[in-house]
């Protein structure tokens, strides 16, 4: 596996590496080569559909300019929220493909997918939501609400900000590509070995280069917004006057420091012993694949919670304002997210209890997994004394928030039972505890994550969603998550185990097919959210609202939506917690004269090369394509050092242009 | 929507809402390159975790003690320490302003620094020529990663000093060079903090054992 390189000089392999027609899963002549080139064939002709539009609209220009060079954190939290979604759509393919196998493949059917196929599917759609769907919103969000709720004009590292999107997004391309040239990895979406280390084909490679490239885009997003949350505070705002969200983002990105340099260096030990034949992780030669196991869980348990903590941030923001009161316990909230972050990383080892560490440091881990729950539960109440004698209102972001707290709450208490190290010997990679993990991560995060979009959806655009859309979407998902995962908990309490592609117990299949109608019904819920975001665009004169359209309270309420590039003409001076309520309350009057020019940095390619030639390097090491990768990786270095040449990276918006701005915007 | 902002024109009866002057702009680089540098040690952090479980395992193979050269370590930690030494007398004449001394003191930690990874190299290929290959057991493939990769940060460090030091050459000691010294500084200071913990944990320990 590691001796790739050939006895002989054979030109194809100097040039191509191991990449050949035989490469090309689509043109086998079996279901799975048919499934790949009707997949194949649908990609080909949206993209060439969305290219083409591009190109005959002359939207190029106009992209490059405004979007692929921006360092606006605005524009590029809506990019990572679009590549989100897009990689919601592959992800959740791969899932309606695991359910309907799961569904059919009984007794003599084998179903349509092929164990190997099956086992790609699983592992594709694990990393794919966590890497690239889940991580992308996450970052989307923070990126796109946090400076403008700290009344900041951009983040610290606006260029970096830029750099890392591009990372993440051509790892997410790496993902993508491996559907089509070469495979994608069977080892499942934390690429255990031995599998991982002993496949040898590229499925593996594919996994290891695209998590690496969205992980070091993900570190420096976190160094980005924790310099800017520490530094860049609008004048007033201590760090207990911040708003929820802000604090969750600060929490956040504090783990994302302190673990995401782990996954990187676990993977780079398995790209070692891949690579370069060595024996990190084998059982010969001295090696331990527990070490793996324990370090890719030192990042696994805290990414749980650099998932969760934004979330609980964005329920925070949006409960007070929807029931017209200020948060209920704000500093227990503040302490809340705080211990999480700390507890976050003293419990990865409940993800193994049965590897055997005997039973005083099994108890240890179970006891700090069940204290979480704790400051947990601090917030579940904070949330519902905020609602208690508020004049609720019953939007959309409302909906998901009240369907969070029941959902989630089932999700926890699960948790805690599988906390429980006895019984987790039992529940152990069943299907109990799949039913778990996507109780609170699709009732904890997703719903968080919708909950989001329809909230600030009007800041970034100018006009609210549909609300009859809304709803239908919410209702899909709420009644769909329920009708797929619950079978699954009757089942994992059974003793049924997870990743099977077939099964030979005719009893279980009734306990699938419901799972699979629960899946089909999410299936329409994101279809509707598709709708819903469709249809608001037809309608945006309809739907056009000004700048607080909730009567919210934090500051990025007090600016134009779409908030202008510099985010605010004067920046505010924060005299108390909700800044915004109290200068609506106290009788603020947006000043329409008397602008200063205003210092901003200036958007640059560097990102989008660097990015694009990181891809390459990938690629050309996935394949053993070693001048590739020798040369994009000189290329990365090049781009990078002649950007440092670059010594004027700012501007001034001239008072004129605030000047217009500030009498037109929507406010 | 919003009635209050309807029909003001400019009079800033409030003024205790908004900054009219423009705040003071902090300057994040030097905490966020710090944060960097935690993560880094993350990093460093689990490779000495791998060192510290696997380091025992030669697998029939060559042990720590057997292998490792402890005088030409002598040398090369010398190198690196001083090099940091002379880093520091380099920040102390940027501080006076006098551009010569300051990239004689950085060209002299350069070459400490390059004099520090050419020994290193020598080492890896003397340990692969004797059959201690980073194949051979986990307890090379642990020290062959560990050292290595703080090997491939300092040779980083020198790519990096080399285009600073043009950069500081060409453009002078304005504003941002001072912040990338700064920066570059903390990462050189920082890459002799880990080469202690190598140096102790890793070698001392290994021969001791």
């Amino acid at each position: 596996m590691t001796q790739a390189m050939p006895h002989r000089a054979d030109i194809w392999n100097v040039l191509f590496g191991r990449l050949s027609l035989d490469a090309l899963p689509f043109l086998k002549a079996d279901t799975e080569g048919h499934i790949l080139l009707g997949t194949l064939f649908v990609v080909l002709v949206g993209a060439l559909g969305v290219l083409g539009l591009i190109t005959k609209k002359r939207w190029w220009g106009y992209l490059w300019r405004e979007w692929f060079t921006t360092v606006d954190h605005k524009k590029l939290g809506i990019m990572y929220m679009i590549l989100g979604t897009v990689m919601l759509l592959r992800g959740f393919s791969d899932a309606i493909m695991m359910r309907s196998q799961q569904a059919i493949a009984f007794g003599s059917n084998m179903g349509y997918l092929p164990p190997a196929h099956y086992d790609q599917v699983f592992s594709a759609h694990g990393s794919i939501m966590i890497f690239f769907v889940a991580m992308p919103y996450m970052v989307g969000l923070i990126n796109f609400v946090m400076p403008l709720q700290i009344g900041a004009r951009d983040v610290a590292f606006p260029f970096l900000n830029n750099l890392s999107f591009w990372f993440t997004f051509w790892g997410a391309m790496l993902f993508m590509v491996s559907l089509f040239v070469g495979e994608f990895t069977t080892a499942g979406w934390l690429g255990y070995p031995p599998i991982s280390e002993l496949q040898p084909g590229t499925g593996t490679d594919y996994y290891i280069w695209g998590i690496q490239l969205s992980g070091v885009g993900t570190v420096l997003t976190g160094i980005n917004f924790v310099a800017t949350i520490l530094k860049m505070r609008a004048p007033g705002m201590t760090l207990m006057k911040m708003p929820v969200f802000t604090w969750t983002a600060l929490c956040t990105s504090g783990l994302i420091i302190a673990a995401f340099p782990v996954l990187t260096a676990v993977l780079g030990l398995l790209s070692l012993d891949r690579y370069l034949g060595m024996h990190f992780f084998t059982n010969d030669f001295g090696g331990n694949l527990m070490m793996y196991i324990n370090l890719i869980w030192v990042w696994g348990h805290p990414e749980v919670y650099i998932l969760m903590l934004p979330i609980f941030g964005v329920y925070s923001e949006i409960v007070p304002t929807f029931s017209g009161k200020p948060l209920f316990g704000y500093s227990s909230m503040v302490y809340a997210t705080a211990s999480i972050m700390i507890l976050s990383y003293m419990v990865w080892l409940h993800h193994f209890f049965t590897m055997g560490s005997g039973a005083d440091v099994n108890s240890f881990f179970s006891l700090t997994t069940m204290i979480i729950s704790i400051p947990t539960g601090v917030k579940i109440f904070n949330w519902l004394f905020t609602m208690y004698r508020g004049r609720v209102r019953f939007t959309v972001p409302m909906l998901w928030t009240i369907a969070f707290l029941f959902t989630f709450i089932i999700g926890g208490v699960t948790g805690v039972m599988l906390s429980v190290a006895p019984a987790d010997f039992l529940l152990h990679n069943s299907l109990f505890l799949v039913a778990h993990f996507h109780n609170v991560i699709i009732g904890g995060v997703v719903f968080g994550i919708f909950a989001a979009v329809n909230y600030w959806f009007p800041k970034a655009f100018g006009f609210k969603l549909d609300a009859f859309w809304g709803k239908i979407s919410f209702w899909c998902w709420l009644v769909g998550f329920w009708v797929a995962f619950t079978p699954l908990y009757l089942m994992g309490l059974m003793g049924v185990t997870r990743r099977l592609s077939h099964f030979e117990n005719p009893a279980l299949q009734p306990y699938f097919i419901v799972a699979a109608v629960g899946a089909s019904i999410i299936a329409m819920g994101i279809l509707s959210f598709i709708i819903q975001i469709v249809i608001s665009i037809m309608r945006r004169k309809e739907y056009a609202v000004g700048g607080d359209p909730w009567n919210a309270r934090t500051l990025e309420w007090s600016t134009s939506s779409p908030p202008p590039d510099y985010n605010f003409a004067f920046i505010p001076q924060v005299r108390s917690r909700d800044a915004w309520m109290d200068m609506k309350k106290h009788g603020y009057q947006r000043p329409l004269e008397g602008f200063n020019p205003i210092h901003m940095p200036k958007n640059t390619a560097t990102g989008v090369i660097v990015g694009m030639l990181s891809f390459f390097l990938c690629f050309g090491l996935v394949w053993y394509i070693w001048w590739l990768a020798a040369v994009s990786f000189v290329g990365m270095i090049v781009v990078a050092i002649a950007h440092t040449f670059n010594y004027h990276r700012a501007w001034h918006v001239p008072v004129d242009q605030i000047h217009a701005f500030e009498q037109s915007g929507n406010w | 929507m919003n009635s209050i902002s309807a029909g003001a024109i400019g009079k800033i009866t409030v003024p205790a809402f908004l900054c009219h002057e423009e705040p003071r702009a902090h300057n994040g680089t030097l905490l966020g390159f710090w944060l960097y540098l935690m993560s880094d040690c993350f990093i460093f952090g689990s490779l000495f975790a791998c060192y510290a479980v696997l380091g025992s395992s030669a697998a029939g193979g060559p042990r720590a003690a057997e292998v490792l050269n402890l005088s030409a370590l002598a040398v090369n930690t010398a190198l690196l320490l001083v090099s940091s030494v002379t880093f520091g007398f380099a920040m102390l004449e940027m501080a006076r302003h006098r551009k010569g001394a300051m990239l004689s003191w950085l060209a002299v930690s350069g070459l400490l620094a390059v004099g520090f990874v050419t020994l290193e190299i020598h080492e890896f290929i003397n340990m692969i020529a004797e059959g201690a290959a980073p194949g051979r057991s986990a307890f090379l493939s642990s020290f062959f990663a560990l050292v290595g990769t703080h090997g491939l940060h300092v040779s980083f460090g020198i790519l990096w000093l080399i285009v600073l030091m043009v950069q500081l050459a060409k453009v002078g000691i304005n504003e941002a060079n001072v912040r990338r010294l700064r920066c570059l500084s903390m990462f050189w200071h920082f890459l002799d903090l880990v080469w202690v913990g190598v140096f102790s944990f890793v070698y001392l320990v290994g021969v001791l054992q």
